[in-house]
């Protein structure tokens, strides 16, 4: 049959010559291409120890965002747990009371905001519903664990712990 | 001597056990450790070289083949093929001869001195090659002439055998 | 027998007896080592430094593993395979010479447990013993593919004990002794050693070899694509382990005869050159010798990690129609080359 694509090889099968026959030189040749591989520069990274960095827009684990005087910026409007096609967000919001304003930016909070990171598929649509731009997936790997119920991940492990933000020009002394 | 009828009662009592089990594995298992009593005997008439051909042929090649071939072969109870009265009656007659020949030999037999071996060192490889190519020449190239023509029978017969059927 | 004989001997078992379980437990370590280098790869490496530890780790688990004997199985037999199998690689190395002969006080100690004057011979019918453990661990577990592993393994360490005897004949033609002992000594020095002058019987002994010790790319009895792991499916726990430790145990006391055999054992270039005293020529002696027998470990694993298993036609056609003719062509042609040689020179 003609071939269309013009690529098609005709693998020809010749009966093996001597040498071929009494495998050695085979052999030797399949010895001598382990032994290089034996010498090669092992490219493996020790991770535990040695890690790798991350890609700049690898989508990792979320944290949720403080502002510039640590105060946590979301205000649990639901648009990012809307937005989620895996429906991994839930959240409970509740009002600021007096007091309070040193924690929460907005009047109104996320008293629990969890997400199931077994549901969860890093897509980072969270992250473009925001408005507040309280939410980033910037973190590493959600690690591996034991429990079903240790994939949800509450408020202790999303907020960001909170800095000492250093103005633009300021030298930290 | 006491180490003679050691290994002399072992080797007995396991070529019984061989006749009396009922699975032919255990018999073949059985045969196999009569086979190196029989390679301790020689062990101790210091006949090396015979004792390690001894273990080397019967007990590694020849009872492997036994055993691979009983293994392979359904051996439940219901596939045992009907022992007849008249096989039976064959198997009697058999035994009875050769208790009859091995009884009458016993009869003939004088009984021997211990024999003084002349040479102790005779059952080593060199002194065994040099007799067997001296004294018993043409019987060692006779017996290796059985063998060879035995071989040759055993190839002509796998050779032929695809092409019948 | 006096007693310093009966110490010496039991001392010179324990520590060959010693070295060879530590060499195969280190094998097991070294051929994933190897195998990770061969592959780009570390291998285990997280057990202790460089992961020496592991096999004692592994050893370990293997202990505390639960032991399932099959319902179906003969239990006397099943346990008495992976027994046969053990006892057989251990009882190997008792004629194989370590080394030459060392003198403390007035007693020479000869590194060597045995020397029997049959000493080849009977290496090979510990090796033909060896297949029995095979054979009824695979025929005990009542298992399909047990049974098939265990066939081809019978079946195979028959074909390549023929050629491996073939070619060992031509070497014992040149050697004029079946004493380890005796053919290590005739080979000091460098120019002297039986490869030079048999390097065809070597080739075969050595395919031979691979094929005995059930390596790659003869390791039919245990393949797992066709057989789900050959005769030990139905093992596990300790049992499992020693059939494992059997086969690396093989491999060293079979690298160990290689080299003595081919290899002059413990012998070293310019042994007698260097002033060195009796004493110092045996120590550095066993050091080549077990320089030489890890050489061959490692050529083992190499060619474990290079080469693909064979199919069974082409083992069977490769030890009967071209091995087996070969040897005997080299015996042939041994025995014509000493006869031209004791007659003109």
């Amino acid at each position: 049959m003609q071939s269309l694509s013009n690529r098609k090889k005709v693998l020809e099968q010749k009966p093996m010559n001597f040498w071929e026959r009494i495998y050695l030189p085979a052999i030797f040749q399949g010895l001598s291409i382990t032994i290089k591989h034996f010498f090669k520069r092992i490219p493996t990274v020790r991770y535990p120890e040695v890690k790798r960095p991350y890609s700049k827009n690898f989508r990792g684990q979320h944290s949720l965002k403080r502002d510039e005087q640590g105060r946590e910026r979301c205000t649990a409007c639901g648009l990012c747990a809307l937005s989620c096609p895996a429906e991994a967000i839930s959240m409970i919001s509740a009002e600021r009371q007096k007091g309070e304003e040193h924690l929460y930016r907005e009047e109104k909070y996320a008293a629990v905001y969890e997400i199931n990171m077994l549901r969860c598929i890093f897509c980072g649509l969270c992250e473009e519903a925001c408005p507040k731009e309280a939410i980033y997936l910037d973190g590493e790997h959600v690690t591996a664990d034991y429990l079903r119920k240790d994939f949800i991940y509450g408020k202790d492990k999303l907020v960001e712990p909170r800095f000492d933000f250093v103005k633009e020009g300021e030298t930290t002394t | 001597m006491s180490v003679f009828y050691f290994v002399a009662f072992l080797s007995i009592f396991f070529a019984l056990m061989t006749i009396f089990t009922k699975n032919p594995v255990h018999s073949v298992l059985y045969l196999v450790i009569t086979f190196f009593t029989f390679t301790v005997h020689y062990i101790l008439l210091n006949a090396q070289f015979l004792a390690v051909v001894n273990f080397i042929v019967y007990m590694g090649a020849i009872m492997v083949l036994f055993l691979f071939v009983l293994m392979l072969l359904n051996l439940n109870k219901d596939t045992e093929p009907l022992k007849s009265n008249l096989v039976k009656l064959m198997g009697v007659i058999a035994g009875a001869c050769l208790l009859l020949t091995v009884g009458g030999s016993l009869r003939v037999l004088e009984i021997s001195q211990p024999i003084v071996m002349k040479n102790p060192d005779i059952g080593l490889v060199g002194n065994l090659g040099k007799v067997l190519f001296s004294d018993f020449l043409l019987p060692f190239e006779i017996s290796s002439i059985l063998l060879l023509t035995a071989m040759v029978g055993a190839v002509l017969l796998a050779k032929n055998e695809p092409k019948k059927a | 027998m006096e007693l310093a004989f009966v110490i010496e001997k039991f001392v010179l078992v324990t520590i060959v007896f010693v070295i060879s379980l530590v060499v195969a437990m280190y094998s097991t370590l070294a051929e994933r080592k190897v195998a990770g280098f061969m592959q780009d790869r570390f291998g285990p490496d997280r057990a202790g430094p460089f992961g020496i530890l592991q096999p004692l780790c592994d050893g370990g688990k293997f202990f505390f593993k639960e032991e399932i004997i099959p319902a179906g199985a003969h239990k006397p037999l099943f346990i008495l395979g992976p027994t046969i199998a053990i006892i057989t690689a251990c009882i190997g190395s008792a004629v194989i010479p370590w080394g030459q002969s060392l003198t403390i006080g007035d007693r020479i100690i000869e590194l060597q447990v045995t020397d029997i004057n049959v000493g080849v011979l009977y290496i090979f019918g510990v090796v033909a013993l060896g297949v029995y453990g095979i054979m009824l661990g695979g025929w005990a577990s009542n298992n399909k593919f047990s049974l098939m592993g265990a066939v081809r393994a019978a079946s195979q360490s028959i074909s390549y004990e023929l050629a491996m005897g073939l070619s060992l004949i031509a070497l014992l033609m040149v050697t004029q002794s079946l004493s380890l002992r005796e053919i290590v000594a005739q080979q000091s020095g460098f120019v002297n050693w039986n490869i030079w002058v048999q390097p065809l019987g070597f080739l075969i002994f050595l395919v031979c070899a691979f094929a005995e010790c059930n390596r790659v790319p003869f390791d039919l009895p245990e393949c797992e694509t066709e057989l789900i792991g050959g005769y030990n499916v139905e093992y596990s726990s300790m049992k499992l382990g020693l059939y494992m430790f059997s086969e690396y145990i093989n491999m060293f006391v079979s690298s160990a005869l290689m080299s003595a055999l081919y290899f002059g054992g413990y012998n070293f270039p310019f042994m007698y050159d260097l002033g060195l005293s009796q004493n110092w020529i045996t120590i550095i002696g066993v050091i080549v010798f077990f320089v030489k027998i890890f050489a061959f470990i490692f050529f083992f694993m190499w060619i474990r990690w290079t080469l693909p298993r064979f199919r069974y036609d082409q083992l069977m056609n490769l030890g009967w129609k071209m091995l087996i003719p070969l040897a005997i062509a080299n015996i042939v042609l041994t025995g014509v080359i000493t006869i031209i040689k004791d007659t003109f020179f």
